[in-house]
């Protein structure tokens, strides 16, 4: 299952990190993207980094997750 | 949003193809945005969305479900693995009946919790089943590193992962199917990068369009796939730009050849596609629950009258099986495609029985 919700690093501990979305935080595992740092938006595939993206678009994806979540 | 894919669907109808194209989606997630969103139901009639061996469980072979059934049988250990794989039906039985006779078989989100589990409780022999596409298999790297690193003695993998490129090269030399363009996986993507389907768009003039996973990322994904025909070009072109760089997850990349080495792997449905599968390399074999917990070969057996083979090569529609909703459904699955979540058949059962 692909859950394309970007999530932001909010907290890193080594090869972890506290991440947030949408109210949702979660410990995942930021290996595969070494370069991530806080404040980085990332999207996440059990339970690890997988990519980090541009802000501004992980901002705009949020926008509408939040509209769709509101609108139910 | 809503605006947006009405605009999408306007310009579609303005440019509908004059002769019918078939367009294969080879991500279950894909599969499941387009039947419950409707999606084949607003695009125009002669653009047909099929969908192809983009779902991990269904892909996986009966033998290898009787393996593992084996290896739980014959040895005292903890399996780990995602949800799916527990209702996938063997030739006698499957992972989820062994549960129900007490077996220890967990469900885990994430493959580290294998990994943690053994850590934590070293008097037990645990096996995570390595399932999943290029998406999945840099996290099985990432903790074979680890285990090997830090010395752990009683962890394995049981190893079905399988590469998507080389799948798409043997639906493409397949004769009975006629595949006009490929809806490309997002998140495979993300790691692999564009670069890997460039063999299709060369050899055999197929357009290839990496697609998100919303509505209008795949609306978007097939209008950039008209445009293309319409300009006589093939390409690979990135919808899911957001996530997806030509060059794909280099970290990843090398995290999977650091651990893996290609191999021969068999799918169901396709059979055995030479170099679509990984093996550990030798400094890595020790973590190899194939070689470690050996069993008998036992001949499998693909469900009767399953025909999931057919629909995972886009050969025939869910609803063109014979035991579809009849016999195979969700609560009574026979073949994979119905037992998995995001199977094409699970689908097409949940949200188009009626439509079709």
């Amino acid at each position: 299952m692909c859950i394309a919700v970007p999530a932001e690093i909010i907290k890193i501990n080594k090869n972890m990190a506290e991440i947030e979305s949408l109210g949702v935080r979660k410990e995942i595992d930021i290996t595969l993207v070494p370069d991530a740092g806080l404040g980085d938006f990332v999207i996440v595939h059990a339970g690890f980094a997988i990519q980090i993206i541009d802000k501004k678009e992980a901002a705009s994806i949020q926008g509408y997750w939040k509209e769709y979540l509101d609108g139910k | 949003m809503e605006n947006n894919i009405k605009r999408i669907v306007e310009s579609l109808n303005d440019k509908k193809p004059e002769r019918s194209i078939n367009i294969m989606e080879v991500c279950g997630t894909h599969t499941m945005t387009i039947s419950r969103y409707g999606l084949r139901q607003i695009i125009p009639d002669t653009i047909n969305l099929i969908s192809g061996p983009g779902c991990p469980v269904c892909v996986t072979p009966a033998a290898d479900i009787d393996r593992i059934l084996e290896i739980i049988d014959k040895y005292e250990v903890s399996l780990f693995t995602f949800g799916d794989m527990l209702k996938v039906p063997g030739t006698r039985s499957s992972l989820y009946d062994k549960r129900s006779e007490g077996k220890d078989i967990n469900i885990c989100y994430s493959p580290a919790e294998a990994l943690d589990f053994a850590k934590n409780n070293r008097d037990r022999q645990v096996i995570f089943l390595a399932i999943g596409f290029e998406t999945t298999i840099p996290l099985t790297s990432v903790i074979i590193k680890r285990a090997y690193k830090e010395k752990t003695n009683n962890f394995y993998i049981y190893n079905t992962h399988k590469l998507i490129p080389e799948a798409l090269e043997v639906l493409l030399g397949d004769k009975h199917i006629k595949i006009d363009a490929f809806l490309c996986p997002g998140h495979v993507s993300a790691v692999i990068g564009s670069r890997p389907y460039n063999f299709i768009v060369q050899n055999y003039g197929i357009p290839c369009v990496i697609s998100g996973f919303e509505p209008h990322d795949i609306l978007e994904s097939i209008s950039m796939i008209i445009d293309q025909f319409k300009k006589g070009k093939a390409e690979v072109e990135i919808q899911y730009r957001i996530v997806v760089k030509e060059e794909g997850n280099p970290e990843a990349l090398k995290s999977i050849y650091e651990v893996f080495e290609r191999s021969d792997s068999l799918w169901r449905g396709l059979g055995n596609i030479s170099g679509s599968g990984l093996e550990l390399k030798e400094d890595f074999s020790k973590f190899d629950a194939k070689i470690h917990f050996p069993v008998k070969e036992i001949k499998s057996v693909e469900p009767a009258g399953c025909e999931c083979g057919d629909v995972l090569k886009g050969i025939k529609k869910p609803f063109e099986c014979r035991l579809f909703s009849k016999v195979c459904r969700p609560d009574n699955p026979v073949g994979p495609c119905m037992v998995s979540s995001e199977g094409s058949c699970a689908a097409y059962y949940k949200y188009e029985r009626l439509k079709a």
